[in-house]
């Protein structure tokens, strides 16, 4: 077995790699890259939703809401993350359970941050898609109505089309950063990768080598990303518009 | 003519393409932020709201701090005491929010010396440097920050010797060299994106003149850069600044490690939310006129171009 092998470099060559050929470590070690799998997929489902939401809100014809939307969008570009994520946890938390007589909290740590996570790369969501929807000039969409399109059919066929493509690549980072941000979730004690690879090192003393397996997980994990996202805008990108 | 207009305008007016396909995209919004912001403030509804808010709050603060005998500071004052500890950090030591702002700006600091030099290296035109220097940026942008930070903190020597005599290191100048590594790797992206924008008659010209590359680089092509690259460098530097609280789960005391020590001896659940709320201001009253700054070059240097 390919397993057996690594028992062997850990006692001939001292390279310790339990999540190997131990499976309780192994099996938390894959739970752990899992959860962040899961966490990033929801927190990027999520994000977008808000920031179409947002970028919605931002054309309202109510000043009031115009400038609710910018102070969300303010507030979470200028605070860092990681107090929002204790500021959910331990604070918001606890005042929502005092209200409402629950204890113990009425979201776990996964829950918050799902939320915190979501906020925060949702308000830049919001402006990207914001600049996304003022980059498709007037007269295109004057042409579609003169060609009989109807308000919903333009938004559909013409300006989110467009839209797409030209907000794609801030995005795409947006969404990498996210997806690197899921590991301050290890802060209130999500088990993703950060979080089991440190369980794992204290309980095996195998620091060195856990510290190089999580560093290249990771790597792995955004890099796959990052290819994948590449090659989707450079598939769908306007052509005769954008860098040279 | 050109004075008159506002820069929003002419940056409209410059940055249009052969193809008039689409508008120019961009992430600034159509008013400056710093506008809308004081349009927020100069609202006397809001202000008037928010006034309301804080004596409200501070009335019912005042109110519990009463009918508990006496024997307990009311939360305002809870937080005003330890307000200095938190900015200035424990007496005769680094830290609170001040080593924030000091991790920030070293790390900035060594980040931008290797970056550009890795930039510089990203364009090389010997193979190995170029894919090296192409590797180690790759590397060090696509890293979470908390990983790097947990490797170089656990990994590095907590003493050197230098010279017979031991030294310890501290934990934030661990820290701040982590943290300095994803900085550089995204400086050298900003650096290669900058080079590759210019024009290539600048390159041509020079070479015309009998520059060397080395002297068409340094004397030529990156002081043009300069412009081109100072507003994605001060966004990192907000990036950077937005995440050296990360530094509090490797213990080191800065504002965030020392605002949970006083929620910890405080143990009163009504200090948490505000608490919480007076530290994010101070970050977000450091980061906003950057920000704002930032998007105000922006719009002036894309004019001149």
């Amino acid at each position: 077995m390919v397993w057996e092998w690594f028992r062997w470099l850990a006692e001939t060559k001292g390279i310790n790699l339990t999540i190997f050929y131990d499976e309780w470590d192994r099996g938390r070690f894959f739970s752990g890259v899992w959860t962040t799998i899961h966490l990033s997929t929801i927190c990027i489902i999520l994000s977008i939703l808000i920031g179409i939401l947002g970028a919605w809100l931002q054309k309202s014809r109510f000043r009031i809401v115009r400038n609710l939307v910018q102070a969300y969008i303010q507030f979470f570009r200028n605070t860092p993350p990681l107090v929002q994520i204790y500021f959910f946890y331990f604070a918001v938390d606890a005042l929502l359970s005092d209200y409402m007589g629950v204890s113990g909290g009425i979201l776990g740590s996964y829950g918050w941050a799902v939320i915190s996570l979501s906020f925060f790369a949702g308000a830049f969501n919001a402006e990207i898609f914001r600049a996304g929807i003022e980059a498709v000039p007037e007269s295109t969409i004057e042409s579609a109505e003169s060609l009989g399109y109807t308000n919903a059919q333009i938004y559909r066929y013409v300006t989110l089309p467009l839209a797409f493509r030209v907000c794609l690549p801030a995005l795409n980072g947006n969404l990498i950063n996210l997806v690197k941000s899921t590991t301050i979730a290890y802060a209130i004690a999500v088990p993703e990768t950060l979080y089991v690879s440190n369980q794992i090192w204290s309980d095996e003393l195998n620091v060195t080598e856990m510290m190089y397996v999580m560093w290249l997980t990771y790597l792995l994990l955004v890099g796959a990303l990052v290819w994948v996202m590449h090659r989707w805008e450079k598939s769908i990108r306007v052509p005769g518009f954008g860098r040279r | 003519m050109e004075n008159t207009r506002t820069p929003w305008k002419s940056y409209l007016a410059t940055t249009q393409t052969d193809l008039p396909v689409m508008k120019p995209f961009q992430l600034v919004p159509a008013k400056p932020v710093g506008e809308v912001f004081l349009d927020i403030l100069s609202q006397r509804r809001f202000c008037l709201c928010l006034l309301a808010v804080l004596l409200a709050w501070i009335s019912v603060d005042a109110a519990i701090a009463q009918s508990s005998g006496g024997s307990r500071p009311s939360a305002l004052e809870t937080i005003l005491r330890w307000t200095p500890l938190i900015f200035f950090g424990p007496s005769g030591e680094v830290g609170g929010f001040l080593l924030n702002i000091l991790v920030s700006f070293m790390a900035m600091a060594i980040g931008t010396f290797l970056g550009l030099w890795l930039g510089v290296g990203q364009i090389s035109l010997i193979g190995p440097v170029r894919k090296t220097s192409w590797l180690v940026t790759q590397i060090f942008r696509n890293s979470p920050w908390l990983v790097l930070l947990f490797f170089f903190m656990l990994l590095l020597p907590y003493e050197v010797e230098i010279l017979g005599q031991r030294y310890e290191v501290p934990g934030w100048v661990k820290a701040t060299f982590a943290l300095s590594l994803p900085v550089m790797a995204n400086v050298s992206e900003i650096v290669r994106g900058a080079i590759t924008s210019l024009p290539t008659g600048q390159w041509e010209s020079a070479e015309s003149l009998a520059f060397s590359r080395r002297q068409t680089i340094w004397s030529i092509i990156l002081p043009q850069c300069i412009k081109r690259m100072l507003p994605p460098w001060m966004n990192w530097y907000c990036i950077l600044t937005m995440s050296t609280p990360l530094i509090s789960i490797l213990g080191v005391n800065d504002s965030m490690a020392l605002t949970q020590n006083v929620m910890a001896a405080e143990d009163r659940s009504e200090i948490l939310i505000p608490l919480y709320l007076w530290l994010m201001s101070w970050f977000f009253l450091y980061s906003y006129p950057i920000a704002v700054l930032t998007r105000r070059l922006e719009r002036r240097f894309a004019v001149k171009q």
